[in-house]
C-alpha cells in the first residue's frame, strides 16, 4: 500500500536557524500518526511545507505515491490535504455557516450547506449550530467549526495543530473519540503536540523532531512517556524538588470579591473573586483560555486599577488603586505571559530590558538612567538563571522564547518581591527550560514568598501548585488542595459544572462540548 | 505563475526579510545610498529637461554654500528646524504625534512679541529672556490644548494639533490685520518693529544669521540626555516601542503624552520667538515658510536622534537654499526644485528601510 504521504529529505532553512534538516517520514492511509517535539523543534514549519504555506528548500514530498510538485494551500486541498490551525481563521461577525461558505468552492447556497454542515457534525459527534455567530461561540467550539470546515471536504490527511492546547480534559476526550472514527473510515491524521500523554493515548506511530531533525520513529503506545521525552529534549529531565514548607500566618496577597468589567465586548468580565496567597506555597489558576484570566492578572499585577483598593491587598496594605509599578515598589513581582512587547521591549538591548522594572534597584541617580548599572544586573540574571545570549547587549527579539522567558523570570525574581504572579510561566519554552522555570518558582516559594501560577496547562498545575483554584466565565472556584483533587474534578470545574449559579449570558457560551 | 517560475529553471528572485538585527553599516550607508540614487536619478531628470546635470548638482547643493551670505543663511534656516525637531522627536518617541508644530511656533511668535511691545521693559536687558519665556509658554500653552484633549478625552492629537494650526494662523492674521497693526506702517498687515533690546544680536552686520544659534545648540545637547541618558526619556519611549510594556512597567502615558506634547510646542514657540526676535523683527501674516511642518521630515530623517536632526536639518535648510538657488541662477521653475527636493526624501526615507530589512537572492529550482 502506497503511503498517503511520505516526505523525503524535506529541508528549510530560515536565516539564522535551520528549521527543518534533511526529515523523512511517511503516512500510511488511516494512520493517525504524531509529530512530536519540544517549541521550536520545527514541527510547525514541517506542517506548513506539507500543507503548502511555505517552500522547503530541498526534499520532496509524494502523495499517495505521486510527486507533489511546490503548491499551496489550493493544490494541497485538492489533494485532500486539510489542516486546523492553532490559531483559528474565522471571521467572529458573521455566523458558522458562512465562515464556513468562504472557504467552499463553487456557488454559495447556504441553506444546502447548513443542512451538511449539521449533518456532518452530528455524524461526528461535534454538535455545533451552523446559524450561531462566531462572536458568541467558545473556543472549544470555534475548533469544532475549524474542524468541521475540514471534514465538510471529505479530507484524505487532516493536519492538527497543538488541538488540544484551548480544550478541557473533557473536550479533549471527545474530540480523541472523533479522531479515531475518522482514522477508521480511512482519513489519515497528522497530530502535531508536545504532549507526551495525549500522543500515547491516540497515535499509532510518532516521529519525533529535536533541533529541526528526526530523533526517532516510535509506537508511542509501547514507549514510556521518559522515552518519548528523552528523545524530544535529548536527555533525561530533571526531577522537581517538591519540598513541604511552613506558610506564613497571614496570606501575602489576597484579592477580595473583585469584580471588573471586560475592557472589550471579547473580554470577560471578572465577578466576585477572592483568592489569598500564603508565603511558602505555590497557588495555582487553571482554566481555558479566555475565562478571565487575562483579566484576572492585568487586576492583581497593576495593569489595570480595580473600582476599590482594597480589592487587592498585599501584605495587609490596600494596592488596587495603584499602578503596576507602585505595586512593584511595594513588593508584587509579575511575569506576563506575552514576552515580547510586555514583559519586555522587543527592539531593546537586554541590559534596556532590565531598566524597565529593575530600575529601583538604584540604577536611576538624578533622573538619569546608570547604563553601566543595568548592564551588570542583566550580565548577573543571564549567568544566574541560565539565560542562553550574547550578553546584555542582545536584543530581547533575538532570543529564543525559553531564554527570554527565563531573563524575565529572573529579573523579576531578582527584585525579591514578597508575592510572585506568573502567568503561563512555560508557553512555547522548551521543555528544558521549563523544568528550570518552574524549579525556580517552587524555590522562591520555598523560600517564604507567595506564588500565584495562571496556567492552562494542568500537568503543570499538578506538578508545582499546593492548591489549586478554578476560572470559568470570570468565576473563580473554591480553592483546591492538590493532594485530594485529581485532573476530573479540575477538569469539570473548568467547564463551569462546578459552579453553583448561572450568570446572564453564560449559556450562549457554553462548553457542553464537554459532557 | 508557479509553472513559469519552474520553466526558467535558473530565474533569480529576491526575497525581502526582516534582519535579525538593524545593520550598523546599513545605518551608515544608507544616506550614501540615497545621495548616490538622487544624483543618479535626477541626473537623468535634469538631461531629458536640457540641462546641464553637473552645473544643475553644483548649482544646487555647492553653490548656496560659497558666499558668506550662504553659510549665514544656511544656518539661520537650519535653526529653527533642528529645534523644532529636537522638540518633537520627544514626542515621536513615545508615539505622541504633534503634526501642529507650526500652529504652536505661531503662538510663541505671538505671545513673544506681545511682551516685547507691549510689556514696560523695553529698555531693559531682561527683554529679550521675558520674550523667549513667553514665547515658549505660548508654544506650551497651544500644545496643552490637545495634551489635555487626548489624555482625559482620548481624542486624536494628530487632527487636534493640526487643525489648531490654522486656528492659530488665523488668529495671528486678525492681530496684524486688527489690534495689533502698526499705526505707522502705512496700513499693511503687520506689527510695529521689537526694539534693539527685543532682537537677537547679529554676528556681522551683512548678514542676518544671529545668536540664538546657540540656545539651538544648547537645546540639541538637552535633548541628546533627555533622550539618550534620562530615565525619563527612557519610559516615554518604551511608552512608544511597546506601550504594553510601559503599562506592566507602570510607566504612565498620560505623563508621556503632556511632555511629549508640552516638549514640542515649548520648541516650537521658541523657534517662533527666536523668528520674530531674529531675521523678522516684526509679526506678518506669513512669518514661516512651514517650518513647522519641514521639522517633521527632519525629524524623521534625523531618525528621532539629536545628533542625526542636526544633519538632517543641515540638508533640508540647503534644499531651500538650493531651490533657491536653481531659481536664480539657472531659471529653473521652483516646481523642479520640489520634485528634486522630494526625490532626495523619497530615497532618504526609503534606503532607512534596508537598515532593518535585506533583500536575499532566491534561485528557484525545477522539480
Amino acid at each position: 500500500m502506497a503511503p498517503r504521504l511520505e516526505l523525503r529529505g524535506i529541508s528549510k532553512s530560515y536565516p539564522g536557524v535551520i528549521a527543518n534538516d534533511n526529515i523523512s517520514l511517511s503516512v500510511l492511509p488511516g494512520e493517525i500518526h504524531a509529530v512530536l517535539g519540544e517549541n521550536g523543534a520545527g514541527k510547525s514549519t514541517l506542517m506548513k511545507i506539507i500543507y503548502g504555506a511555505t517552500h522547503a528548500d530541498e526534499g520532496e514530498i509524494r502523495c499517495d505515491g505521486k510527486l507533489v510538485p511546490e503548491h499551496g494551500p489550493a493544490v494541497s486541498r485538492e489533494l485532500g490535504i486539510e489542516m486546523v490551525y492553532q490559531h483559528f481563521a474565522l471571521f467572529e461577525s458573521i455566523s458558522v455557516v458562512e465562515n464556513i461558505a468562504l472557504s467552499m468552492p463553487g456557488k454559495m447556497d447556504l441553506d444546502g450547506l447548513a443542512l451538511r454542515v449539521r449533518e456532518v457534525s452530528e455524524r461526528y459527534g461535534l454538535p455545533i449550530d451552523p446559524d450561531r455567530l462566531v462572536l458568541t461561540l467558545s473556543v472549544g467550539e470555534r475548533q469544532r467549526v475549524e474542524i468541521v470546515r475540514c471534514l465538510l471536504r471529505e479530507p484524505k490527511l487532516l493536519i492538527l495543530d497543538e488541538p488540544t492546547s484551548v480544550l478541557t480534559p473533557q473536550a479533549v476526550q471527545k474530540l480523541f473519540e472523533t479522531l479515531r472514527q475518522l482514522s477508521d473510515e480511512g482519513c489519515s491524521i497528522l497530530y502535531i503536540s508536545h504532549k507526551l500523554d495525549e500522543v500515547r493515548d491516540l497515535c499509532q506511530t510518532a516521529t519525533v523532531l529535536r533541533n529541526g531533525q528526526v530523533t526517532g520513529e516510535t509506537d508511542p503506545r509501547k514507549a514510556t512517556s521518559a522515552e518519548l521525552a528523552r528523545m524530544m529534549v535529548g536527555s533525561d529531565l530533571p526531577e522537581m524538588m517538591v519540598e513541604s514548607s511552613e506558610l506564613s500566618n497571614a496570606p501575602i496577597l489576597s484579592v477580595s470579591n473583585l469584580t471588573l468589567e471586560a475592557e472589550s465586548v471579547t473580554g470577560t468580565s471578572l465577578k466576585s473573586i477572592s483568592l489569598e496567597a500564603y508565603g511558602g506555597e505555590i497557588v495555582g489558576i487553571a482554566g481555558v483560555s479566555g475565562n478571565g484570566q487575562g483579566e484576572l492578572a492585568a487586576a492583581i499585577s497593576g495593569e489595570r486599577i480595580t473600582n476599590a483598593a482594597e480589592d487587592v491587598v498585599l501584605e495587609g496594605r490596600p494596592i488596587g488603586h495603584l499602578d503596576a509599578g507602585k505595586r512593584r515598589d511595594l513588593g508584587l513581582g509579575f511575569v506576563p505571559e506575552e514576552r515580547l512587547g510586555r514583559g519586555a521591549v522587543p527592539p531593546y538591548e537586554l541590559s534596556e530590558n532590565a531598566l524597565l522594572t529593575a530600575h529601583r534597584k538604584g540604577m536611576v541617580k538624578h533622573g538619569m538612567a546608570n547604563r553601566k548599572k543595568a548592564r551588570e544586573f542583566a550580565s548577573h540574571v543571564i549567568d544566574k538563571y541560565k539565560v542562553k545570549a550574547n550578553g546584555p547587549e542582545a536584543k530581547a527579539h533575538g532570543l529564543s522564547g525559553g531564554n527570554l522567558q527565563k531573563f524575565i523570570v529572573g529579573r523579576e525574581i531578582e527584585l525579591d518581591p514578597r508575592a510572585l504572579l506568573i502567568s503561563q510561566p512555560t508557553w512555547g519554552v522548551d521543555v528544558g527550560a521549563a523544568a528550570h522555570v518552574r524549579q525556580t518558582l517552587i524555590d522562591i516559594s520555598r523560600s517564604g514568598q507567595a506564588v500565584i501560577v495562571i496556567s492552562e496547562e494542568l500537568e503543570e498545575l499538578f506538578e508545582i501548585c499546593d492548591r489549586i483554584y478554578v476560572i470559568c466565565h470570570g468565576k473563580l472556584s473554591q480553592s483546591l488542595n492538590r493532594a485530594e483533587t485529581n485532573v476530573e474534578e479540575v477538569g469539570l470545574l473548568m467547564t463551569g459544572i462546578g459552579s453553583q449559579t448561572n450568570d446572564s449570558g453564560s449559556t450562549t457560551e457554553g462548553f457542553d462540548y464537554a459532557v | 505563475m508557479i509553472l513559469a517560475q519552474q520553466q526558467r529553471a535558473l530565474t533569480m528572485l529576491f526575497k525581502i526579510e526582516a534582519r535579525p538585527e538593524p545593520s550598523r553599516q546599513m545605518a551608515l550607508a544608507a544616506p550614501l545610498i540615497a545621495t548616490g540614487l538622487t544624483i543618479v536619478i535626477s541626473s537623468i531628470f535634469f538631461l531629458t529637461l536640457g540641462l546641464n546635470p553637473f552645473l544643475t548638482l553644483y548649482t544646487f547643493f555647492v553653490e548656496p554654500l560659497t558666499t558668506k551670505n550662504g553659510l549665514s543663511e544656511w544656518l539661520l534656516k537650519a535653526s529653527p528646524l533642528i529645534l523644532i525637531a529636537c522638540g518633537l522627536s520627544i514626542g515621536f518617541r513615545a508615539n505622541v504625534w504633534n503634526i501642529g508644530a507650526e500652529g504652536q511656533l505661531i503662538m510663541g511668535a505671538i505671545t513673544a512679541t506681545g511682551v516685547g511691545l507691549f510689556l514696560p521693559f523695553q529698555e531693559s536687558g531682561l527683554l529679550l529672556p521675558l520674550m523667549a519665556v513667553a514665547g515658549v509658554i505660548g508654544g506650551m500653552a497651544w500644545a496643552a490644548i490637545p495634551a489635555f484633549l487626548r489624555d482625559r478625552m482620548n481624542t486624536n492629537e494628530i487632527l487636534v494639533t493640526l487643525m489648531l494650526t490654522y486656528i492659530a494662523a488665523l488668529v495671528l492674521s486678525w492681530l496684524v490685520h486688527g489690534p495689533w497693526r502698526d499705526p505707522e506702517g502705512f496700513n499693511f498687515p503687520q506689527t510695529a518693529l521689537l526694539p534693539n533690546q527685543g532682537m537677537f544680536g547679529v554676528f556681522d552686520y551683512a548678514y542676518r544669521l544671529n545668536t540664538s544659534i546657540f540656545i539651538t545648540g544648547v537645546v540639541v545637547v538637552l535633548t541628546w540626555v533627555f533622550t539618550e541618558r534620562s530615565f525619563l526619556g527612557y519610559k516615554m519611549s518604551v511608552g512608544g516601542a511597546a506601550p504594553s510594556a510601559a503599562r506592566f512597567a507602570g510607566f504612565s502615558s498620560s505623563a508621556s503624552i503632556w511632555i511629549g506634547l508640552l516638549a514640542s510646542g515649548a520648541a516650537a514657540g521658541l523657534a517662533g520667538m527666536m523668528e520674530v526676535a531674529g531675521p523678522l523683527g516684526q509679526l506678518s501674516p506669513q512669518i514661516s515658510p512651514g517650518y513647522g511642518f519641514a521639522a517633521i521630515i527632519v525629524a524623521f530623517i534625523g531618525r528621532l536622534n539629536a545628533i542625526g536632526i542636526v544633519l538632517g536639518g543641515l540638508l533640508l535648510s540647503l534644499l531651500y537654499l538650493g531651490g533657491e538657488s536653481v531659481q536664480l541662477s539657472l531659471g529653473l521653475p521652483s516646481s523642479i526644485a520640489l520634485i528634486f527636493q522630494g526625490m532626495l526624501l523619497f530615497f532618504l526615507l526609503a534606503s532607512n528601510f534596508l537598515i532593518n530589512f535585506r533583500f536575499r537572492k532566491i534561485a528557484m529550482r525545477a522539480h
